[in-house]
């Protein structure tokens, strides 16, 4: 009998054919490209001047993943992780193919399921792509050299490598949050379109209040705080606290999200299409 | 599969979105071998009540149950269940022969196996490797009955198959209609094209406002319409004093040129006797056929029937109001 793991398998094909996959994934590949390039750059025109971590990423090409990681919580991988997540619902209403799948021989769960994995695994690769990249195009920038830890220990090129590489999957925590708030708004809109920015305006909500003035008591349990987790790990010793906090902060984020959208998939009608 | 279990059996089958009343107790049974007319126009609940057959819509009340097994509680219901509700659809940037794939494995099984073969009968096979995006609809239709066939039916549950094709489209639909009954699958056959399910079903269930207001034999919905008859004569003033004197003959209306009356074939031989012997002799007289449409339109226009439950026993007196 068919199962998840054919729901998964094919969910990954129809992936591999639809442009938004590449879009993401493009992304995923340009923007360390372009950093690197615009240190490159900024090193040969504005010696001298700086942004923060600069001092860093002149110092040692490992730098630039966690610089990426940094700066791209605001926007860029919650984008890329909503691309495929606020589609994977909505385009079967889109195209009218709930209702063709449906019919064959495969529960909702299981459609579900194996469909949350696929955002899942995209939001995977596409994070560890674009840290490889980064990886890649920031140690022929400036070296695969030690790397500077944010206590001001330094830490050997090899231990800096797999601390990059802990780094991002500790990423993933609050990526996973954010691809459940994607099929959620993804099974609830049964828009594409509407899901994708929905997902990115319910990140960069998070970011908004994070900075609004006397709301500081809220910053531990907002999930744009999570996003700087993995940076416990580059102080010495390592700092467990926010990584603890990020784990069950992004639990309930996402158990609350991705319960929703499956009750949602499940009970809804099928009148559409 | 439940042995003996008909293919289809609703009962008091309702669904309701808020105030709306789409589906207001439907009850119809499918036997086996049968090809099924669900006949309505539209926003009668047809498409509706589909989609709670296979399971997409929850009833707001009423039993459905497919070869004995509820498809409101688990797909496995849909085991030798085929079918599509409106159009049939696929992702357009897969190609034919990919969407089949797949829909073969979502059906696990030997399903995998037919592909060829389906794209085959509905003869698709040259343009199987091309996208579904670029196919025209006709083809999506045909593409649609080979997604079905890969569940090797016992039931193949059809929505409008044919709206929206070619003259020569809707031939071939109903030719590999035709020719899948003949092979023993039974068919639900959803429509308000009156020649396709005239053509092709034996049983019909008319819909109405969501109510069914009739459920039969066509041939028994067809027999019990009284025949209406054309009669032209050299003499219309004593004809129409003979039809009205005549025992059998009813209904009997003078119009241009022409008399028009009802009865049943045995009345009619008597009658002719009486107007030669009148002197009024007859230059024609010819049976008016009753179509499906004809008795299609007296159900579900006007007033003429509005309770349901007329089922095939019923089908002499309902039908009464057919002219």
């Amino acid at each position: 009998m068919p199962g998840v793991a054919t729901v998964y398998r094919w969910e990954l094909f129809k992936l591999r054919h639809q442009k938004r996959t590449y879009l993401g994934l493009g992304i995923a590949i340009l923007v360390p490209i372009l950093f690197v390039l615009a240190v490159h750059l900024r090193r040969h025109h504005e010696r001298g001047g700086g942004f923060a971590f600069s001092d860093y990423v002149d110092k040692s090409g490992l730098a630039i993943p966690l610089v990426v990681l940094l700066f791209g919580a605001i926007w860029l991988f919650p984008l890329i992780a909503a691309l495929v997540a606020g589609d994977i619902f909505a385009s079967e209403d889109h195209n009218g193919t709930l209702k063709t799948i449906l019919t064959r021989s495969l529960e909702r769960w299981q459609l579900f399921v194996g469909k949350t994995l696929v955002a899942a695994s995209y939001a995977v690769f596409a994070i560890l792509l674009c840290g490889t990249v980064a990886v890649i195009a920031g140690s022929l920038q400036s070296g695969f050299n030690p790397l500077q830890s944010l206590s001001g220990t330094i830490v050997s090129a090899p231990k800096a490598l797999a601390l990059v590489y802990v780094s991002l999957l500790l990423y993933l925590i609050p990526i996973a949050a954010i691809v459940c708030i994607g099929l959620l708004l993804s099974s609830v809109t049964r828009n594409s379109a509407a899901a994708v920015v929905g997902t990115l305006m319910v990140s960069l909500l998070f970011q908004l209040i994070g900075i609004l003035p006397g709301l500081g008591g809220l910053q531990p349990y907002l999930l744009s705080t999570q996003f700087n987790a993995w940076q416990g790990l580059l102080r010495t010793p390592i700092d467990w606290s926010p990584i603890i906090q990020a784990v069950w902060v992004c639990a309930i984020y996402a158990a609350a999200a991705i319960g929703t959208a499956f009750l949602v998939f499940i009970r809804r009608d099928v009148a559409g299409g | 599969m439940t042995e003996d279990a008909p293919p289809i059996e609703v009962r008091g089958l309702v669904k309701r979105y808020g105030e709306l009343t789409a589906v207001a107790g439907v009850d119809l049974t499918v036997r086996a071998g049968d090809v099924y007319g669900y006949l309505g126009p539209n926003g009668a609940g047809k498409t509706t009540s589909l989609r709670m057959m296979l399971g997409l819509i929850t009833p707001t009340a009423g039993t459905i149950r497919l070869f004995g097994k509820d498809p409101t509680q688990s797909v496995h219901a849909l085991a030798g269940v085929a079918g599509f509700v409106e159009a049939p659809t696929f992702y357009p940037y897969l190609t034919a022969r990919r969407n089949l794939q797949m829909m073969a494995a979502f059906d696990g099984g030997d399903a995998r196996d037919r592909v060829i073969d389906a794209l085959e009968t509905v003869e698709l096979t040259g343009r199987a490797d091309d996208r579904v995006g670029g196919y025209s609809h006709g083809m999506r239709q045909r593409l649609g009955i080979a997604a079905a066939l890969l569940r090797d039916p016992k039931l193949l549950l059809l929505d409008e198959p044919a709206t929206g094709l070619d003259p020569a489209g809707m031939r071939d639909m109903r030719l590999l209609i035709r020719r899948l009954a003949d092979q023993g699958m039974t068919v639900l056959l959803s429509s308000h094209l009156m020649n396709e399910v005239e053509e092709l079903c034996n049983r019909v269930a008319i819909v109405r406002s969501g109510r069914i207001v009739y459920e039969g034999e066509i041939s028994a919905l067809k027999r019990g319409a009284s025949t209406a008859y054309r009669l032209e004569t050299t003499d219309d003033d004593r004809a129409l004093a003979v039809c009205r004197a005549q025992a059998g003959i009813v209904d009997v209306k003078r119009e241009a040129g022409h008399i028009t009356f009802s009865a049943d074939e045995a009345a009619v031989a008597p009658l002719s006797q009486a107007l030669v012997e009148s002197g009024a002799l007859i230059r024609a007289m010819a049976p008016q056929t009753v179509t499906l449409e004809d008795l299609f339109f007296s159900f579900t226009e006007g007033d003429a029937v509005q309770e349901p439950a007329a089922t095939a026993d019923a089908a002499v007196t309902t039908t009464q109001v057919a002219h």
